[in-house]
């Protein structure tokens, strides 16, 4: 196979997942320029925060693609696929549509991690397509034109006179063809056309972006069986590894006796793991680990060991006894985070002040794939396979746990069975490093059970909010305090602030875009007394949830329509820029606020797209409600109404939930639709059953018997996704993030339309049998 | 010693017996298509037929099988394209797909049985197999679909 760049020395043979993963020489190696000097810089239609992420965007075509002698396009997928699609699906895709490749004549490599090669890997904050379509749009481009300007070349020709034609160039005059195939050769000798020399496609030109007909890469491989998680990656010789980890967070092994654990037939070894020091980052948690010759075995060994544990300093955290301490805290003035006008003054002047205050507790991932990472030293180099969110990320952490440098380990992605944020956090591919090099470099797999994984997470914060509105003698709104005090994520990775940083702070809450003169946001103290971590939406999902719970009942209390009266509260199409408002300076997802302001003109047309959508106002039986609830994201907008039916005994039904996205420009509609769908189930879950609560510094919850996920039979019959339409000139915006905030609040307030009814704690739990 | 069969295959076993055919499947033969997810038979993650029914591997010991026939996701279809497969496909239903493997088992089982449920026989049928994506609203429509091409 003739290679498009096999003239380079530094070769990253990188050929299916599964050749490398069962030992398989490379078949036809595909060779990665990785030692050209990255092009870095994102096309200038627009800025984007790409260019400020570590690493940056890279739009180098020949680090993102090559072209077989046989005409096969291989594209890169550098980010992590945890199944929305966009990073082994949309990125490439975008890529495959600017080079005019015929998509079944491409695969999708996954690289290892590698952020100096590849730019930020970082697959989080719903960034992917908002910060690669531009890069991955110049990479294709760029590629079709060396393409052309060779066969130009070879046909002797101007290039004004040849285009590429879905896998081919054609000279349009004498329709004379070659294929991609056929000038692989002769374009990979070609110098990358600089940035501003590259045309690309006008959008009614696009095959494949926007239109939602391509099929998700691994496809095929899910339906089989043949994809490989972190799981299932299965290595010659290799051990399994289970751990007994501290049941607190910070806790150590006090007394060990293995000597039942060693006797269990299988069990080889029993190592144990020193805890680190908080601020934990994302450093294991320490304890016993059984190795053996099977998992079984090794969960046997585990049952068998004896220990007890130093439970260490979080060891009296008690859940009641902290939601406690977080409502006393909302109660009390805190750390102003926002202030426009003079609410205090404006409060005890209004005619009337309705108050509420809300309670959410902490929630955990439950990925349905728990974490597993193996790792072996292979000729002299590490190599560590593990389904992680951030590639790049976790092999500098893995390099700086085993000592040595970045250089020396490749870190394999492998698919990653959900992610939701938990699998950010790289815990588990540095336990398996560890016991590898425990092992002299042999390879060992550690698996996670459900228990492992309930009990030892990297757990959603726990949070009061408390709301004061003032309103005027017009039923005006005329003032706006809003309290909340919630454990930080930055307590895990720096000593303890006791206040959040500015991604929480603006995560829905300072940005919060409502037309009222007097605001004030103020935090409580909250100390952490477990690892915070990120979970899909992270702070979006309780400022959301309380917020459009309290704006409806507003409503109610004023006598308004809720959805009437959100959208007095949102206000006028405008732009709001909270950025002189704020003590801390705001976070706008990391992106400039020229590309991505707030316009509540985007956030008023989906909540009357949706309304309308459900049918807003229409005549329910008894026992039936709609609910609605609007939220900006992800620098996207989004609004959803949720019809439910609650039955005697509290039974909630919900026939229909109908969303309306505004993402900006839709790159790919079908899997917009198949993440709002899902986050529809996710929300109903998190508002029903989420709840992970402590006792004695311990998780008390174990597995779905006690940490419950919706199932399909109460699950929503039908969710509807409306997405607002936009030429490409419009960014695009997150889509994996932002349809589970304005779930629970719009859910909460059907059941109160339905039921009377107002939920101020979640989960909903019994509240309504 | 217990015989079995695995995906038409004779296999014998001489092993633990109270070991799950979740690991045997898994660890030993390497068929990790049925995947692992609570070891509690409460997500179906790792649903496989037993002699035609769909059961939860991971607390199925190996003591329970011998002489009979385990068809895994890997052995449902010589070509990946069994009905249930085909309409997944086509429905787009996976997003991580984790979960699907034991999703398409656990149907692919019951319209063996009853090729043309009611809506209320898949949600009950398919009320063991959790999805933590969420795709529950195209795993019913997929197997709608499937219902009608079998």
């Amino acid at each position: 196979m003739t290679e498009l760049s096999t003239h380079h020395k530094f070769k990253i043979t990188n050929v299916s997942r599964r050749g490398l993963l069962k030992g398989v020489a490379a078949t036809g190696g595909l060779v990665l320029a990785a030692q050209w000097p990255a092009v870095r810089g994102a096309l200038a239609a627009y800025p984007t925060g790409g260019d400020a992420m570590p690493n940056g965007v890279v739009s180098n075509p020949k680090v993102f693609v090559s072209i077989g002698g046989d005409g096969t396009v291989s594209i890169v997928a550098a980010r992590a696929e945890m199944g929305n699609g966009a990073a082994r699906t949309a990125l490439p895709m975008m890529l495959a549509d600017e080079l005019e490749a015929d998509w079944a004549r491409v695969r999708v490599v996954q690289s290892p991690g590698d952020e100096r090669t590849y730019g930020n890997q970082d697959t989080d904050g719903s960034r992917s397509v908002r910060h690669w379509i531009q890069p991955m749009r110049l990479c294709g481009a760029s590629m079709r034109q060396m393409l052309e300007t060779a066969a130009a070349k070879k046909w002797n020709v101007p290039e004004s006179e040849v285009q590429a034609q879905l896998h081919e160039v054609v000279h349009k005059p004498s329709g004379r063809k070659l294929s991609f195939g056929d000038l692989a050769g002769d374009a990979a000798g070609l110098p990358v056309p600089a940035a501003d020399k590259v045309k690309l496609k006008e959008a009614s030109a696009f095959r494949y972006i926007g239109k939602g007909t391509i099929r998700i890469a691994d496809l095929h491989d899910i339906t089989t069986g043949k994809a490989v998680y972190g799981q299932d990656v299965m290595l010659p010789g290799m051990k399994f590894a289970v751990i007994a980890r501290p049941p607190v967070v910070g806790g150590k092994v006090a007394t060990l006796d293995s000597s039942a654990a060693l006797k269990v037939p299988g069990v080889e070894k029993i190592v144990t793991l020193q805890p680190t020091p908080a601020p934990y980052k994302f450093a294991p948690l320490g304890g016993v680990a059984v190795i053996a010759k099977s998992t079984w075995a090794a969960l046997k060994g585990r049952e068998a060991l004896k220990i007890t544990w130093d439970d260490g300093p979080n060891k009296a955290y008690d859940s009641k006894a902290y939601r406690a301490q977080l409502e006393a805290a909302v109660k009390k003035p805190g750390k102003v985070e926002r202030n426009v006008g003079d609410a205090d003054k404006a409060l005890a002047s209004a005619a009337r002040v309705i108050t509420a205050e809300y309670y959410a507790p902490h929630i955990h991932h439950a990925t349905m794939e728990p974490p597993a990472a193996a790792a072996r030293i292979n000729h002299g180099r590490w190599e560590v396979w593990a389904p992680v969110q951030s590639p790049g990320g976790a092999r500098d952490d893995v390099a700086a746990a085993l000592g040595v440098t970045t250089a020396e380990i490749t870190l394999y992605p492998t698919l990653l069975g959900g992610g939701f944020g938990r699998k950010s956090k790289c815990d588990f591919a540095i336990e398996a490093a560890l016991l590898s090099k425990n092992l002299g470099g042999a390879p060992v797999k550690v698996v996670w059970t459900r228990e492992d994984d309930v009990r030892h997470g990297f757990y959603h914060t726990v949070t009061a909010e408390r709301f004061e509105a003032g309103v005027d003698a017009n039923k005006k709104v005329v003032a706006w305090r809003h309290r909340s005090a919630a454990p930080s994520i930055i307590s895990t990775f720096v000593p303890d602030p006791k206040h959040p940083f500015d991604i929480e702070l603006g995560m829905g809450w300072v940005d919060t875009p409502f037309d009222v003169p007097n605001i004030r946001m103020e935090s409580g103290e909250a100390q952490s007394h477990v690892r915070i971590g990120w979970f899909r939406s992270v702070n979006n999902v309780a400022h959301a949830w309380s917020i459009q719970s309290f704006v409806a009942e507003m409503a109610h209390q004023l006598g308004k329509d809720p959805k009437d009266f959100l959208l007095e509260l949102i206000g006028p199409d405008r732009i709001v820029d909270p950025r002189q408002q704020v003590t801390t300076p705001w976070w706008n997802y990391g992106e400039p606020f020229e590309t991505f302001p707030i316009q509540t003109g985007r956030l008023r047309k989906v909540t009357e797209v949706a309304a309308q959508q459900a049918g807003w106002g229409k005549q329910l039986p008894k026992g039936q409600g709609l609910g609605i609830a609007a939220h900006r994201s992800f620098v996207t907008y989004i609004a959803t109404v949720v019809h439910v039916e609650v039955g005697d005994k509290g039974k909630i039904t919900i026939p229909r939930v109908d969303t309306a996205i505004d993402c900006g420009y839709c790159v790919h509609p079908e899997r917009v639709r198949s993440q709002i769908e899902g986050a529809a189930v996710m929300g109903l879950t998190l508002a029903k059953y989420g709840a992970v609560t402590l006792k004695n510094g311990a998780i008390e919850q174990s597995n779905f018997n006690d940490y419950p996920l919706v199932r399909i039979d109460e699950s929503p019959k039908e969710t509807r996704v409306h997405i607002i339409e936009h030429g490409i000139e419009v960014p695009p915006s997150g889509v994996g993030e932002p349809g589970v905030p304005p779930f629970a609040p719009a859910l909460c307030n059907a059941i109160f339309a339905a039921t009377g009814k107002r939920i101020r704690q979640l989960p909903i739990g019994d509240q309504l049998a | 010693m217990a015989n079995l069969r695995v995906n038409g295959q004779e296999r014998a076993y001489d092993g633990d017996p109270s070991m799950p055919l979740l690991w045997y499947l898994r660890d030993e033969l390497g068929l990790t298509g049925t995947k692992f997810g609570c070891g509690a038979a409460l997500c179906g993650n790792c649903t496989v037929h037993l002699d035609g029914n769909a059961i939860r591997s991971c607390t199925t010991p190996m003591s329970a099988v011998t002489g009979k026939a385990v068809v895994t996701i890997e052995g449902l279809h010589p070509t990946g394209d069994h009905p249930v497969q085909v309409a997944w496909r086509d429905g787009g239903v996976p997003q991580c797909g984790y979960c699907q493997t034991g999703q398409i088992m656990q149907a692919a089982a019951m319209l063996a049985k009853k090729p043309a449920p009611t809506d209320a026989e898949i949600t009950s049928t398919m009320a063991g197999n959790l999805c933590r994506c969420g795709c529950y609203q195209r795993i019913h429509t997929a197997i709608r679909a499937a219902a009608k091409g079998a």
